[in-house]
């Protein structure tokens, strides 16, 4: 039988090195993916996910099982995530101090996305990006939500742990960040793909 | 029958299929008179499905390579990570006195710097990371051990924000 996640991470703070590169080999893709949709950028996403990785095998003598071991590692990663973007930020307003700080729950920065032409040309690759810019305007914890959610596929007592706010208070998080979603990719989503492909005119006037 | 406030919460939860059968009902009941949370939620369902367009990224090349590598450059591998993180903190104290008591005595004609401690030479190892410039050796453990770190990161929405007691349970895997 498998071993569970827990079981991998007990084995490495016993010394086993083989756990360590299995958890690595397990994790790897989804970290590299949260962390390049937090912080959209690749090189710095790669940088957190090894310092992820780094902070696991550092802990592992004080590791004890007290959660699921993803909410541990993506708790991590959120953390870190966070800490990038908001030195960055500081570092941008630090060149333009007029630049709006875009708090917790302010209203998303202007995109593109709602004057942007979209028309029967519009390839797969423009409309990945769309969404991406999209899901990057939110809110930092929205956005954090949203991935959780939407890509790994976690419940909401989990993301509310890695989070670190009540089910509740999760649920309103991802209702704002999907409204916002909807508007903003209104007319990707009132005209998904097939039908601006099949160009038979069936999908929604902009 | 609750309005459109009341119902969004449990809206995510139902398009989820994760709602009690209770809540299911009052979201069934305020969808089949409120057009507007119809479409808004049949969009949220276009909407996940808009997002699945986003393709997922593989890392790099050298990724795993660069992981074992910054493992393998961690002191603590060494006899001195045989040592409880306690134990560790206080052998790094006692040689620190020990140097700074020996640097002190040397016949050096001009004053030096005390050589750091084994454990701040740890903890600086990765100092071109933005995430860790600002925590110091203690705090950084505490990050990874506790998952405390978060919450001073998030501002907490009061009420909202308290710990479910669902989180304390233990769970595997
Ligand atoms: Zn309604």
């Amino acid at each position: 039988m498998a071993r569970s996640d827990v079981q991998l991470m007990l084995d490495v703070k016993a010394g086993d090195e083989a756990s360590f590169d299995f958890l690595l080999q397990k994790y790897r893709s989804p970290l590299v993916n949260f962390l390049n949709r937090m912080v959209r950028d690749t090189a710095t996403a790669e940088d957190l996910a090894q310092e992820v990785f780094l902070r696991v095998y550092r802990a592992r003598k004080q590791y004890t099982p007290s959660a699921k071991f993803t909410t541990w590692l993506f708790r991590i990663a959120t953390n870190l995530a966070l800490n990038s973007v908001r030195d960055n930020r500081h570092r941008r307003m630090g060149i333009s101090l007029d630049a709006p700080a875009d708090g917790e729950d302010s209203a998303p920065m202007e995109l593109p996305a709602r004057d942007m032409r979209i028309d029967e040309h519009m390839i797969e690759r423009d409309r990945a990006e769309i969404i991406r810019r999209a899901i990057w305007s939110l809110p930092e914890k929205q956005r954090a939500a949203v991935l959780l959610h939407k890509y790994e596929e976690m419940d909401y007592e989990e993301i509310a742990g890695v989070l670190d706010c009540s089910e509740g208070a999760l649920k309103s998080l991802l209702f704002r960040a999907y409204e916002s979603l909807r508007v903003q990719l209104a007319p990707l989503v009132t005209q998904p793909i097939g039908q601006v492909r099949g160009g038979g005119g069936e999908g929604r006037p902009l | 029958m609750k309005n459109c406030e009341d119902i969004s919460k449990g809206l995510i939860a139902y398009l989820d299929d994760r709602t009690n059968p209770a809540e299911r009902r009052d979201v069934e009941d305020h969808l089949a008179g409120c057009p507007a949370c119809r479409t808004r939620a049949e969009e949220f369902r276009a909407l996940w499905k808009v997002m699945e367009e986003v393709p997922a990224v593989e890392p790099s090349f050298g990724f795993d390579a660069r992981v074992r590598q910054r493992v393998a450059a961690e002191p603590s591998r060494s006899w001195f990570g045989w040592f409880a993180p306690q134990a560790r903190f206080a052998l790094s104290a006692a040689l620190l006195v020990a140097l700074t008591v020996w640097v002190a005595k040397l016949p050096s004609s001009h004053p030096q710097m005390p050589a750091p401690a084994p454990a701040a030479v740890a903890a600086s190892s990765d100092q071109d990371f933005d995430a860790v410039k600002d925590l110091g050796v203690l705090e950084d453990y505490d990050v990874v051990t506790n998952m405390d770190a978060l919450s001073q990161l998030v501002p907490a929405k009061a009420p909202e924000t308290q710990r479910s007691d669902s989180k304390q349970t233990e769970s595997n895997d």
